[in-house]
């Protein structure tokens, strides 16, 4: 969509006035400063997933509208987490972060802080992984998505 | 919602409906269920793909410009080698005059009170069905519609199911404007013109002869209507005991006013208000009508369009 300030209150603006849920959105600039590009997760029925593509692409800020699960792609999103992390949990704490991959970017006497990146549903199964009385603090991006191979979306 | 009794049948009984511009809006098509239970094949033809099957399921969605379509449409069925037999829709032609025989416009009039159907039938009589019509939102807007037939493209001019009352004194206005030798009328209800009154002085200003048919129930009716059908007669907010003098008010803006009481006075008081003696004046008819008038045929809300409330079954 136009990289225009208002863009971005007009494709919510739609979805809240029509009652569409948002998972989850993610907008930034694309290597063309003019566009910028919005990733948004969203569920319904084919009906409503149907009308929520066209009621986007009534909209004059928005240039093209892809609705990823038609083809292959590739989805990744990033998350922080604040763990307790005092001495017995900090082995298991290490463990699990490598089994997700997971990385360790702060420690402090009780937390350490792991950024985890990878698919939504990877990133909830850690969450899971971990022991709910452990968690301090989560964050999360929101799903990114980009087709795969000769799958573009371009203005 | 308020369609003739022939016309909602014949939409949920045919094999095919071929739907030019219409956006299936609640008001025509009644409960979408409903609607879809006869199984017919919809043909949707609109400019807006997003019109298209966001209602009902659409079969064939045709996505562009009516006039366009259209044209190609005919194109094609004069191509097309037809030998389907013709006698075929004689069936389907007697049972619509089946269903109209039920004579679903008729209402009772005995001449004690007016009746707001006879006033928009004595307009349509008195300006030959050559008028321009425009209406606000309400009972009025329902027998300007069913009342006062229309023969011609562009003469009906009202909100339809946008329901924004307040428009007609404006639009009234707009067409006078394009169309300064015709004949005007913008057919409202006493809450409605009170929405845009102001407008009268605009008229004054810019010297437009429109003829207001104010028919005046001292209701909102079409809420008084439905708090009558489903609300228990609890008429809350929709009576109207605070109105003006509507004669002097459109006198004190230079117009031309007229209270009309009795029914034998409503085809001398049109005619007068079409004469030539009152053609550069506007003219406000303030018709004192029957406020227990409703409106017939109902499509109840979230029932289909052949479960129609006829007049005499409430």
């Amino acid at each position: 969509m136009e990289n225009e300030s208002g863009a971005l209150s007009r494709v919510s603006g739609l979805f809240s006035a029509r009652g569409y849920n948002i998972e989850s959105l993610t907008v930034a600039p694309t290597e063309d400063p003019t566009l910028s590009r919005m990733t948004i997760v969203t569920n319904g029925s084919d009906a409503v997933i149907e009308q929520i593509v066209k009621q986007l692409n009534k909209l004059l800020d928005v240039v093209r509208v892809l609705d990823l699960n038609d083809g292959k792609y590739i989805e990744r999103e990033l998350m922080l987490v604040k763990v307790k992390a005092s001495n017995q949990y900090q082995d298991e704490m290490k463990r699990i972060s490598d089994i997700f991959r997971g990385r360790i970017i702060d420690v402090s006497d009780n937390t350490f802080t792991i950024e985890v990146t990878g698919s939504s549903s990877k990133l909830d199964a850690y969450l899971e992984s971990l022991d709910s009385e452990s968690i301090i603090e989560t964050v999360r991006t929101g799903a990114l998505g980009l087709g795969r191979g000769d799958r573009i979306l371009k203005a | 919602m308020h369609g003739t009794y022939e016309a909602n049948m014949a939409m949920q009984d045919c094999d095919v409906l071929i739907a030019v511009g219409a956006r299936f809006d609640d008001r025509v098509i009644g409960n979408p269920d409903h609607f879809l239970s006869k199984p017919r094949k919809i043909i949707h033809i609109d400019i807006d793909p997003a019109s298209i099957s966001k209602r009902v399921k659409i079969d064939v969605p045709i996505v562009g410009d009516v006039k366009s379509v259209l044209d190609d449409m005919l194109e094609c069925y004069g191509e097309v080698k037809s030998d389907h037999d013709k006698s075929l829709v004689k069936p389907w032609l007697a049972q619509i005059k089946e269903w109209a025989s039920k004579d679903c416009m008729a209402f009772e009039d005995d001449g004690s009170f007016i009746k707001p159907q006879k006033v928009i039938q004595t307009l349509h009589k008195v300006t030959n069905g050559d008028a321009f019509v425009t209406s606000d939102v309400g009972q009025h807007q329902m027998w300007a519609a069913q009342y006062y037939p229309f023969d011609k493209p562009r003469r009906w001019i009202n909100s339809g199911g946008l329901g924004t009352m307040g428009v007609g004194l404006p639009y009234a206005m707009g067409c006078q404007l394009a169309f300064p030798d015709s004949q005007v009328a913008c057919v409202t209800g006493e809450a409605s013109i009170q929405m845009c009154i102001q407008e009268l002085s605009t008229c004054k200003q810019f010297n437009l002869p429109i003829k207001i048919i104010n028919l005046n129930n001292r209701y909102m009716g079409m809420v008084r209507q439905w708090q009558e059908f489903f609300y228990g007669n609890r008429y809350a907010e929709s009576y109207m005991d605070a109105l003006p003098d509507f004669v002097k008010l459109a006198e004190s803006y230079g117009h031309v006013g007229m209270k009309i009481e009795k029914s034998a006075d409503i085809e001398p008081a049109l005619k007068e208000a079409f004469s030539e003696k009152l053609k550069e004046k506007l003219v406000f008819m303030d018709f004192i009508t029957d406020q227990t008038e409703n409106v017939f045929p109902m499509v109840p809300n979230g029932k289909g369009i052949s479960e129609m409330i006829l007049a005499g079954e409430s």
